[in-house]
Order: structure tokens, then sequence, then C-alpha cells
């Protein structure tokens, strides 16, 4: 489930932001609690607490004392605004470094962008 | 709220099995005790639970020195290989025992997880496979409810879906109800996340005794063509390195410094790698 590239508190951080893009911790809902993380990917309660604390912080989850955490109203456009603004950083730059890296040219890429434009589903 | 290991030794003929070991283990963190094959680690569980005795040292439990003392040990309670019922009795009957002298011994819960693991409770203990031997020990740990809870090897001879529910319960149990554990293992990859403070003792002492986070962040992994990583690492602590062809793969102690050369490869070390690794630099001491 986690490799070893990034910290597991950052992984599990990521993991949840991904359920709340993509709809399956829908806003106000609740999420999965410490417990419930913890026992799941069997990693320490403290470390579960940790990744979640990122997105509270993030003011994308909210703490409803006795109940559990709930995913914030909004927090699904917030990340999306986000997510787009980091695409320049973590798509398009990478693209183009890889791009030269191969030897194609400007009018190569535009070419095969707007193939996948097209294309892809 | 801990336990005080102090200055523990102990002889058996001439072989030193713990050669001065002090330790302390603290309220509501989890432990990873590891070693090889004949390091200590089951002579240590052993002391610290009175059921050895220290040739030198003591062991003290919240303060009280646990050598025959009742009211320290029933704050403990060891998963270890031996079983400690009498020869014909039955499952059932053990949790009525394990009621007697451990007051928190959740009854109930130890049948739904009996129930869980597909454990017959009208078995004797004796006639149990050492997979459901095992499983039943286990039970009573998870059952017990003493502060401090220690697992020796505590998934011998289960299989992977029961070694699964195992850790599940475990971290369950933990996350609610928070107290001491101390696990004991060689299966270090089932761990590694799970382990607040990693313990590592070899030939008898301790060799490590950090917070996992710290210790894992000490080492570090780099790959790429061999005279790279010959340049890159030189001068540095290397635990261990091996080559594939051109391909150098080093193992190295301390954090990376530096701009990273092209064509270098870094990663993060996981915790058995790791440990193996520093087996494999001891072994050449």
């Amino acid at each position: 489930m986690f490799n070893e590239e990034k910290p597991i508190f950052l992984q599990l951080a990521e993991q949840l932001e991904e359920g709340i893009l993509s709809g399956a911790y829908p806003e106000e809902g609740q999420v999965p609690s410490i417990t419930e993380y913890a026992a799941n990917y069997k990693i320490n309660p403290a470390t579960a607490l940790k990744g979640i604390n990122l997105l509270v912080d993030r003011n994308l989850l909210y703490k409803k004392r006795g109940v559990g955490m709930f995913v914030a109203a909004g927090a699904q456009e917030k990340l999306l605004g986000e997510r787009r603004e980091r695409f320049y950083h973590d798509y398009i730059e990478k693209l183009v470094r890889e791009a030269r890296h191969l030897g194609l040219s400007a009018a190569q890429l535009s070419e095969m962008l707007e193939r996948g434009i097209e294309n892809v589903d | 709220m801990s336990i005080e290991i102090r200055n523990v030794t102990k002889q058996f003929g001439d072989t030193l099995a713990l050669d001065h070991v002090s330790l302390t283990l603290e309220e509501n963190k989890i432990y990873g005790l590891l070693g090889n094959n004949g390091a200590g680690k089951s002579t240590l569980l052993s002391i610290i639970t009175d059921r050895q005795k220290a040739t030198e040292g003591c062991v003290l439990v919240d303060g009280e020195n646990v050598s025959g003392n009742d009211a320290a040990l029933g704050k403990l309670f060891l998963v270890g290989e031996q079983n400690l019922f009498p020869d014909d009795m039955k499952v059932k009957r053990a949790f009525d025992t394990a009621q007697m002298f451990y007051p928190n011994f959740d009854r109930a819960y130890a049948e739904a997880t009996a129930e869980k693991f597909g454990l017959n409770l009208k078995k004797k203990i004796t006639a149990l496979s050492t997979g459901y031997a095992s499983i039943f020990r286990l039970i009573l740990g998870l059952s017990v409810n003493t502060p401090y809870l220690f697992f020796d090897e505590p998934v011998l001879g289960l299989d992977a879906q029961h070694r699964d529910l195992f850790y599940r319960l475990l971290v369950e149990k933990y996350a609610e109800n928070p107290c001491t554990i101390v696990i004991s293992t060689h299966l270090i990859a089932e761990v590694a996340n799970l382990i607040e403070h990693t313990i590592i003792i070899r030939t008898g002492r301790i060799l490590k005794n950090l917070p996992t986070e710290e210790l894992m962040a000490d080492a570090f992994t780099v790959s790429g063509p061999a005279a790279t990583v010959d340049a890159f690492t030189s001068g540095r602590h290397i635990l261990t390195s091996s080559t594939l062809g051109g391909l150098k793969t080093a193992c190295v102690q301390g954090v990376p410094e530096g701009e990273l050369p092209v064509g270098l490869e870094l990663s993060k070390i996981n915790l058995q790698d790791y440990f193996i690794s520093m087996m494999e630099e001891e072994d050449q001491k």
C-alpha cells in the first residue's frame, strides 16, 4: 500500500486528498477514524494522526468532538485549485525536460500534445 | 510509569547471553526488539517478566523490583513460545484461569477474537496445531489488558491471513487502549511502520536504541554507475555495497550532502534492509 519514497504520514495524507478529490469522501461526510486507518494499514496510530492532521491544518478536514473527523465544505474545490496551480510544476516542467532529453522539437511536442488532447479518453 | 532495565547481565555457563543491558520502556509506546537468532531477545523478555533470574542487575516496573513481586508481575504479560497451562486444559478453561490472574482480562473480547481466528474453545491446548497454539497465546495477550505487553516472535507458525488479522487487532487494541508493547520479531518488514521505537540487540548488547524515525533518517541508499557512486560516497561510512555489472548500490550511514551528481539515484532505506546492513557490517568486525 505504501512505498519507501516518502514518509508514511505524507502518503496517507495524499490518499485522503485523493479520496476527497474523487468524491469517495464527500464534503460534510465522515472519514475513517485514526484507529481504522492505523489498523487497516498496520501503522502506528501516531503516524495516522500525523497524516490526518496535515489535512486538518489546511482546513480540509475538521473535527467534531466525540464524533470524528469530517470533510470540510469546499474542500474538493480547494484541492482542485491547489492541484491546478501545481500542474505546471508537477507535469509541464517534467514534460518539457523529458522532451528535450529525447531531442523532440517544440513543434513535435505541440503536435503530440494536440494528438493527446484529441485521442486520450 | 515505565520499566527500567538496569545493568542486566545473564550468564549461562560460559555464555554471556546478556551483557550489562540498560533500557527504559516508556508508557504507551510500541517498541520493536530486533536481533538475530541468539542475540538475547528472548532471554531479555524472560528476565523482564521474571520467568528467568538475571545473573546481575535488576528490572524495575513502575519503580518496583519485579523479582518475585506479584503486584509488579500483574502489570506484565509475555506472549512467548511456551504454554504455561496444564496439558489437559481446554481453551475455555484457560480463559477462566487467565481471568483469575488478570482482573482486567476481557472474556467477551477473548471469545469474539477466538471466533475471528477460528479457534475452537472446546479443544485441549495441547491438541492445538502449532499455528493455533500461537493464536491461543496471542488472544490471551490481546485480552489481558495489562499496561505492559510483550510479544516474543508473535506470528511464528501463523499463515499470512492470520498474521494480518493479528497486526490489525493489535493496532486496534493499542489505538483504543494504549499500553506499552514490545514486539520481538524476525519479520521486520511487517512491523516496521508499527514500532515507534527500535531496539537492536546483538550478542547480548544493545546496539541501537532510538525512535524508529531517527534511525531511518540516518541512512540512505545511492545507486548508479560504480565510479560515480564511489566518488559520491568517498570518505563516508558505507554500511554495505553491491555491484551488478557496472551498476553499484551503496547503503550509506548519515544524511546525503551536497549536490547529487547526474546519473545517481537516491532512495530511503527500509528498516529490514538497514538492519541487515548493520548486521553484515558487525559481522565484518
